[in-house]
């Protein structure tokens, strides 16, 4: 392993001052279980690791039913999935940061993290997609807001530019009679890597029945995580049915675009993407009633 | 005697002892439990520098030059070495005569010299003064490849026109040589009977083949090597190895010194299930010592363990077996192709005896292939052979049984193997246990109790396990204190410390707390032989049995001395040497050892055995499942595992043992695999996605211990330690049938598999 500098700023300007100066040879660091094991193994290099852990904002968890959910980006899963208004108001983002990993890597891994990162199997990213969350970041150039399902661009590639960070993610406050749920599949029960997985949310109108509105997203199923905006637009203004479900499945089905690797090959991925919309849309519609 | 079935862990015994078969506390639990064991990689000698591996790239290469000047001038560099730094580079064929080629594939095998045979083989090292310089320096080294294609399958291997490995080696098949150069390195077979004869006499039939994956032992403690190469010729290593004396020779004999040159340190091992018996890095570090005149340290990465330690073989294999209408089975055949990896070796040999071993069959006949492949060589793993061939029987006697509505246990009974049967191989059955383990398993509360609802399964499979002897030395000293200190040359994987401690306590009627046992190394202890083949807690504790037998003889002795009588009139009971008629004259082993100092000197015991009468070993496993058939996942809802112990020196271990096989073979059967790419490049090699089961895969795994003496030992102990994970493949390939329909043939029954084969291909 080469020598690597290693700074702790204890303010947005800083870090994004410090990042700024080393460009693309400068990695931010917030639980570090993604970058650290990537330095270790080679699969990346760094001059600088600039640690996130210690700025205000970026450890911010606070909730409104204004301003929804503010989520620094260095907060760690084991704060989220703790944190009452969270419980409350986000079951779907409780699914996936309660899964991300064990005990250990909860205390440490951030969800900001996990979506820089960019990796396609990142468990949080599809449920922030469902929940409509948007990325704070800020750069030598200011400030600017990208919609999660546009942040990531490739396999641990994403939008932010030299000298950017990610400040936080903000997700709108639930409306009235919505629900969502994340699920992945693993050949284990525990301490893996989705095969594929999927978030979904859903709006239901006041009797239940009826979809308002969904939106749904995958993982591992191609390059990026995946807004499958058809397969959420499908169920809008529909009866809730297995006839709706099923169709939604099968869009979603469409818009995986995996490849075969030592997880799984493409025909189990697509497979699972229907079953696991199936399922992931039946929890969400049940939270949307209250159940 | 303890039999309530609905009790977790039940050992149903036949003898009580007094120490033998109690649960005392292990010698080395409190240095592991506060972290002051001192493992492999813990050594830290006094100018200690640190090495690390070059490795190549590619699955199969001619190495035409390697440039390594740019790494020797790298500043804090000590030393660079390559193949021709070992004996071999300057030795001629005629030289060698016919050790030639034993000697090229053990020196290429630790430094490559004209070819690269798998992703991970070692090309160079370089030690230097911290790992992280050594780490920057081996990318330094500049080696010319020429890509060759891999062969990477067993059966692609096998072809005439697959590309060979080795251009000089040939097949030797039957006792015969072959005139062509082969990747079958051996073609081995038994035979009893007439198999046609039995087939043509069956009224049922069922012939199938079957795959299974390379998998790994997955220890927790990466390979070490710690070498110093004193300037007086002697070579010190400090190593995590299941044989000291293992590694000593293949040391000098890589190195050409004289054994006594070589003294091997065995430090606490963390795992080794037979991969840690393969010498690695000793060699390296030791050439590496000699160059640099520092002592030197090399350690894996887990990557490196997956890629260049010595995985379970992947195999290929065809089982038949013939039945009459009864059940009773008249006829078996089985063909096995195992992947040796990059050096001949497979353990196809073992796999062959291993197969029809639970069976009493009248005519057999099986052929066993060994096929050297693009991967890393094999090496051994829990029952070496032994899982791999029982996934395809136990699958085929299941299939029979569902054909002939005869239940899964009523016919392994039938046909069970007992005292005095003949294997096909040729030995006959000491006293033996598989019966009563498959009548333990039949009247276990788990067999009896009903599925429940959902798509839900019941697998039942037995495992043969021969269990070895070999030879191992044993000293013991009596302290004036009365503690008996035990020194031995086995490694303690599993307990054997306290094992070996036990029946030395009982043979010498004192409590297993006065008996401290020391593992120690090769200059200190006379030869023994690996720990393996559950061999240890059977002829290590022979040793120390006989040693005791020895001490208590010298203790009549002193006695004898001390009152001024023969020793003819002095006796020895339960830790009290007394005169036979006049009770007066009494000492207990503590009063007599308080006088040894003055009266004689100290007592010691010797021995050094190579036991005939190892008992073989057999187990039963039951496993419920339950299969999502959406997904294709498998759940293990309920599992519990039977074995014969002989005797369970210590209970707990030996349920440790069981639990332990047991939740290997759960993983080997579900997940496990290399995945290799079609360059021979594995892909998987983490435990990320190498996977093994983790606690949250897992139900409690009961067991039940059957004791069945074996009359050759003076306990009645059975080796314990492989017989476990032989059946659960074929027990959970048995089970998902019941649970899903679907008959998997192929190893690991991944989720995608499972999924493939409801899906009506695949398989």
């Amino acid at each position: 392993m080469e020598w690597i500098d290693f700074a702790t700023p204890k303010s947005v300007s800083e870090a994004v001052e410090m990042m700024a100066s080393k460009g693309d040879r400068a990695r931010a660091m917030a639980g570090g279980t993604d970058v650290l094991v990537q330095l270790r193994g080679g699969r990346r290099s760094a001059d600088l690791v600039v640690d996130m852990k210690e700025i205000p904002e970026l450890n911010e968890l606070s909730y409104s039913a204004q301003n929804g959910l503010t989520l620094g980006a260095a907060v760690p899963c084991y704060r989220i999935y703790q944190d009452k208004a969270v419980i409350d108001n986000y079951p779907g983002l409780i699914d996936a940061a309660s899964l991300i990993g064990g005990i250990q890597i909860q205390g440490r891994a951030s969800i900001g993290g996990n979506l820089c990162n960019a990796a396609p199997s990142g468990d949080s990213i599809p449920p922030i997609i469902a929940l409509s969350g948007v990325a704070n970041i800020t750069g030598p150039n200011g400030n600017r807001q990208v919609p999660v399902e546009d942040f990531c661009t490739g396999p641990g590639q994403n939008v932010l530019q030299n000298g950017e960070i990610l400040v936080s993610l903000t997700i709108p406050a639930p409306q009235p009679h919505s629900g969502a749920n994340y699920l992945r599949f693993i050949p284990r029960n525990e301490m893996d890597i989705a095969v594929a997985g999927v978030g979904t949310s859903v709006l239901l109108d006041a009797s239940g029945q009826n979809f308002v509105s969904a939106r749904i997203s995958l993982a591992s199923v191609a390059p990026t995580p995946v807004f499958s905006q058809a397969a959420g637009d499908s169920l809008a203004g529909k009866a809730v049915s297995d006839e709706a479900i099923q169709e939604a499945s099968e869009k979603a089905m469409a818009d995986a675009k995996p490849i075969n690797d030592m997880r799984g090959t493409v025909r189990q991925r697509v497979h699972l993407v229907g079953v696991l919309t199936r399922r992931t849309l039946n929890n969400a519609i049940q939270r949307a009633r209250g159940g | 005697m303890v039999s309530n079935p609905a009790e977790a862990n039940i050992v149903l015994s036949e003898v009580e002892f007094e120490v033998v078969g109690k649960r005392p506390i292990r010698p080395d639990g409190v240095d592991k439990v506060t972290g002051r064991a001192q493992y492999g990689a813990d050594i830290n000698l006094s100018g200690l520098i640190h090495g690390k591996v070059l490795r190549s790239p590619h699955a199969h290469a001619r190495i035409k030059s390697i440039d390594t000047s740019k790494a020797e001038a790298y500043p804090g560099v000590r030393a660079v070495v390559t193949a021709k730094n070992l004996p071999f580079a300057s030795l001629s064929k005629e030289d060698l005569g016919g050790d030639y080629m034993r000697l090229k594939f053990a020196s290429d095998h630790v430094l490559a010299s004209d070819k690269v045979l798998f992703k991970g083989h070692p090309v160079a090292a370089v030690a230097a003064n911290n790992p992280h310089v050594a780490e920057e320096a081996i990318k330094l080294i500049n080696v010319d490849y020429e890509v060759l294609p891999p062969v990477l399958d067993v059966l692609e291997a096998m072809k005439d026109d697959a590309p060979l490995l080795h251009e000089e080696l040939r097949t030797t098949s039957l006792g015969e040589t072959s005139e062509k150069p082969s990747n079958i390195a051996a073609h081995l077979r038994y035979e009893k009977g007439d198999a046609e004869v039995g087939f043509a006499a069956a009224d049922v039939v069922v012939e199938k083949e079957f795959r299974t994956a390379a998998v790994h032992q997955g220890y927790i403690e990466p390979h070490n090597g710690t070498a110093f190469w004193n300037t007086d010729g002697q070579l010190s290593i400090w190593t995590s190895t299941q044989g000291a004396f293992a590694v000593r020779g293949s040391v000098a004999d890589v190195l050409r010194q004289p054994v006594s040159k070589v003294k091997v340190t065995p430090m606490e091992i963390g795992g080794g299930f037979g991969g840690k018996i393969t010498a690695y890095l000793d060699a390296i570090a030791a050439l590496l010592s000699q160059k640099s005149g520092a002592p030197v340290k090399v350690v894996m990465s887990r990557v490196d363990v997956f890629e260049a330690s010595g995985p379970a073989p992947a195999t290929w294999m065809k089982v038949k077996i013939g039945a009459t209408k009864d059940g009773k089975f008249t006829a078996v055949k089985a063909e096995l192709s195992f992947e040796a990896g990059a050096y001949p070796g497979s353990p196809v040999m073992q796999g062959m005896m291993c197969s029809f071993g639970c069976y009493d069959v009248p005519n057999g006949l099986i052929d066993g292939y060994d096929v050297v492949v693009n991967k890393p060589k094999t090496a051994a793993y829990r029952a070496p052979g032994s899982p791999q061939a029982a996934f395809g029987v136990e699958s085929v006697v299941d299939d029979i049984a569902h054909q002939l509505g005869i239940d899964p246990i009523e016919i392994r009974l039938l046909n069970a193997a007992k005292e005095g049967t003949r294997r096909i191989e040729g030995p006959v059955a000491n006293r033996i246990g598989l019966v009563e383990c498959l009548e333990a398993a039949r009247d276990h509360d788990h067999y009896k109790k009903p599925l429940g609802p959902g798509q839900r399964g019941r697998g039942v499979a037995c495992g043969y396990w021969m269990n070895r002897s070999f030879s191992s030395s044993l000293s013991m000293t009596v302290n004036y204190d009365g503690i008996v200190t035990l020194i031995m040359g086995s490694v303690d994987i599993g307990g054997t410390r306290a094992s070996i401690a036990q029946q030395t306590a009982e043979t010498l009627g004192i409590a297993y707390e006065n008996v401290k046992p020391t593992v120690v190394d090769t200059d200190s202890i006379g030869y023994t032989f690996i720990t393996g083949g559950s061999r240890t807690s059977f002829a290590t504790g022979w040793a120390a049995i006989e040693a005791a037998e020895e001490v208590k003889k010298l203790m009549v002795a002193r006695a004898a001395r001390i009152w001024d009588t023969s020793e003819d009139d002095v006796e020895y009971a339960d830790g009290v040497i007394q005169h036979r008629s006049d009770p007066e004259l009494r000492m207990t082993f503590k009063d007599l050892a308080r006088q040894l100092a003055n009266t004689g000197g100290a007592i010691t015991g010797s021995a050094n055995v190579e036991p005939a009468g190892e008992g073989n070993g057999y187990a039963v496993h039951l496993v419920d499942v339950e299969v999502d058939p959406e997904t294709g996942k498998t759940d293990i809802l309920r599992f519990t595992a039977v074995q014969d112990a002989g005797k369970a020196v210590h209970p707990s271990y030996v349920e440790g043992q069981m639990q332990g096989g047991a939740v290997q073979g759960i993983g080997w059967a579900l997940n496990e695999e290399y995945f290799f790419d079609d360059k021979g490049q594995m892909m998987n090699s983490s435990f990320l996605d190498y996977r093994m089961p983790t606690s949250l895969d897992l139900p409690m795994i009961d067991t039940v211990i059957v004791e069945v003496a074996n009359p050759g030992h003076p306990y009645g102990v059975r080796g314990v330690g492989e017989a476990a994970i032989v059946p659960p493949m074929a027990a959970i390939a048995n089970a998902i049938n019941g649970a899903a329909g679907v008959r998997l043939n192929s190893l690991p029954m991944t989720p995608g598999n499972v999924l493939d084969a409801l899906s009506g291909d695949g398989q």
